[in-house]
């Protein structure tokens, strides 16, 4: 268990030593799974995280098959290792809940009208969760999904950014999310900037909203970037033909 | 049926509205249906309220015991918020666990409680390391014609201000009222492309392409966001959806006070 430290900011610099607008290191590979659609793997500060898709293929249960577009699901799973105290495996409610709004984020880009009767699975399995696993996730769900060759308006390009010690600070550590006074994880479109993502526990006042907002935003492109040239250094030399 | 299942037809009825600023129900874009909120409603709760919003009906109980504490927060009260969608409430609900609306619901409600600081928890304390009070919230729909969650939260915060700790029963003296630091409220609006509405009601719901819920807290400082449905929104929209829940929240807060009364208000020192 981390001990609570006195400030979370000393000297204006904040305890790992990042600028308040800079982002854990993220390095991401497309296609390491052999089995699955697509795949990638994410490892954004000490969070590690493994994305598959498979799909579009059939459904099962039969039942939920929708005869206009496909229907898309989303698993959000944390390893039992992944956490200082070991996690009863299987969903929990905080996982559900985490897997229905990422859902309906991809959701929001996918075109799912090009596969009636079928569905696109996406799991996620956190392996080493250390604050902003979600955003995680879904950052390499999306790279996932463009692996699988997956037809969507967009890339999804998530980022969290929170308070501590009232100040605004990107990217979240785990010591800053566990004492730190607020949390919003963002996820953008990169191509239109709209927000397919939005939640925030904490207090915050409405000014300081926008700023974090805004904050969020610069930090999903930085990520878009990131998901963009791992795709191009798998798939780039396509372009040339 | 699954009242999922609404024609082409209506929905573009429904847009076209929009289009012009005008709802289905003929409600303005920023107003809310007819709120009921009645307190002390169950006698054997620690505290109960039902919400009514139009035709959407909640019901919301209170009830308290002493338990263990969490390690991690050892002088700390515990707070357990639950969401029933029982099917007498919709042909759409059915009985079993929860399903990830209930699940995303009561994490809704319960965010706008906890970030809000609305119970002291230290004050929850008997001993510590030991026993803390624990507080359950479990929201009952009865029947849901949309926007649960801003009955769902209202309802929650409403039970709560009315709630009494059961000292007496645990032998711990007399009952107190529990005390109440923060109002969080939830307003929640759905985008519909050119129009942004307060309170959907239930075929506004399902056609909208998102939701959003904020949850602001008494000086008006947010508590919780939560965004709903795969639609996407430009900053501008959100900014937009702030300005609008920020002004509904303040008179949903005037509505709440006005029925627990001033009295309470000033005993509870908000």
């Amino acid at each position: 268990m981390l001990q609570k430290p006195e400030r979370l900011i000393v000297d204006g610099k904040r305890l790992d030593g990042r600028a308040f607008d800079e982002l854990r290191p993220v390095k991401i590979v497309v296609g390491p799974l052999h089995r699955a659609d697509g795949s990638c793997y994410i490892e954004h500060g000490k969070n590690k995280v493994m994305a598959a898709v498979y799909g579009p293929r059939e459904v099962h249960p039969k039942h939920l098959q929708e005869v206009t577009h496909a229907i898309v699901r989303y698993r959000y799973n944390m390893a039992p290792f992944s956490v200082e105290d070991r996690k009863r495996p299987g969903p929990d409610r905080r996982s559900i809940e985490i897997s229905k709004v990422s859902r309906e984020a991809l959701e929001s880009v996918i075109l799912k009208e090009y596969f009636p009767r079928s569905t696109i699975d996406i799991f996620v399995e956190i392996l080493q969760a250390d604050a902003g696993t979600r955003v995680a996730a879904l950052n390499a769900a999306s790279v996932a999904l463009a692996d699988a060759g997956i037809p969507m308006k967009g890339l999804v390009s998530a980022c969290s950014v929170g308070k501590v010690d009232d100040t605004l600070v990107l990217d979240l550590s785990k010591e800053e999310d566990n004492y730190g006074q607020a949390d919003m994880p963002v996820a953008i479109v990169a191509n239109t900037g709209e927000i397919a993502f939005l939640q925030m526990d904490g207090h915050m006042t409405q000014e300081e909203f926008r700023k974090a907002l805004e904050m969020a935003i610069d930090g999903c492109k930085q990520i878009y970037k990131l998901q963009r040239e791992a795709l191009l250094a798998k798939y780039g030399g396509l372009e040339n033909e | 049926m699954n009242d999922k299942i609404i024609a082409e037809i209506r929905k573009d009825y429904i847009y076209n509205l929009a289009r012009r600023g005008e709802r289905i129900d003929g409600r303005r874009a920023d107003e809310y249906r007819d709120i009921k909120i009645k307190t002390d409603v169950i006698q054997k709760a620690e505290g109960s309220a039902e919400v009514m919003i139009g035709n959407t009906r909640v019901l919301v109980g209170v009830k308290m015991q002493p338990g263990e504490p969490f390690s991690d927060t050892p002088n700390m009260g515990i707070i357990i918020t639950n969401v029933e969608q029982v099917p007498l409430a919709s042909p759409s609900f059915e009985p079993g666990p929860p399903d990830e609306n209930a699940i995303e619901l009561a994490r809704v409600v319960d965010r706008g409680i906890r970030e809000s600081n609305a119970v002291d928890l230290e004050s929850l304390c008997i001993k510590e390391g030991e026993e803390v009070w624990m507080i359950f919230i479990d929201v009952h729909v009865l029947d849901h014609d949309g926007n649960l969650t801003d009955a769902s939260a209202l309802g929650a915060i409403a039970a709560l201000m009315t709630t009494k700790i059961p000292n007496e029963r645990f032998g711990y003296g007399e009952d107190t009222p529990l005390k109440i630091q923060n109002i969080p409220i939830a307003v929640t609006t759905a985008d519909f492309g050119t129009q942004i509405f307060v309170d959907p009601n239930l075929e506004e719901e399902h056609i909208c392409s998102s939701k959003v819920t904020m949850i602001f807290g008494s000086s008006g400082e947010f508590a919780g966001i939560q965004k709903t449905g795969s639609g996407r929104l430009n900053v501008e929209k959100i900014y937009n959806i702030v300005e609008i829940s920020s002004k509904k929240a303040e008179e949903l807060r005037e509505k709440l006070l006005g029925v627990i009364g001033n009295g309470d208000k000033k005993e509870k020192g908000i």
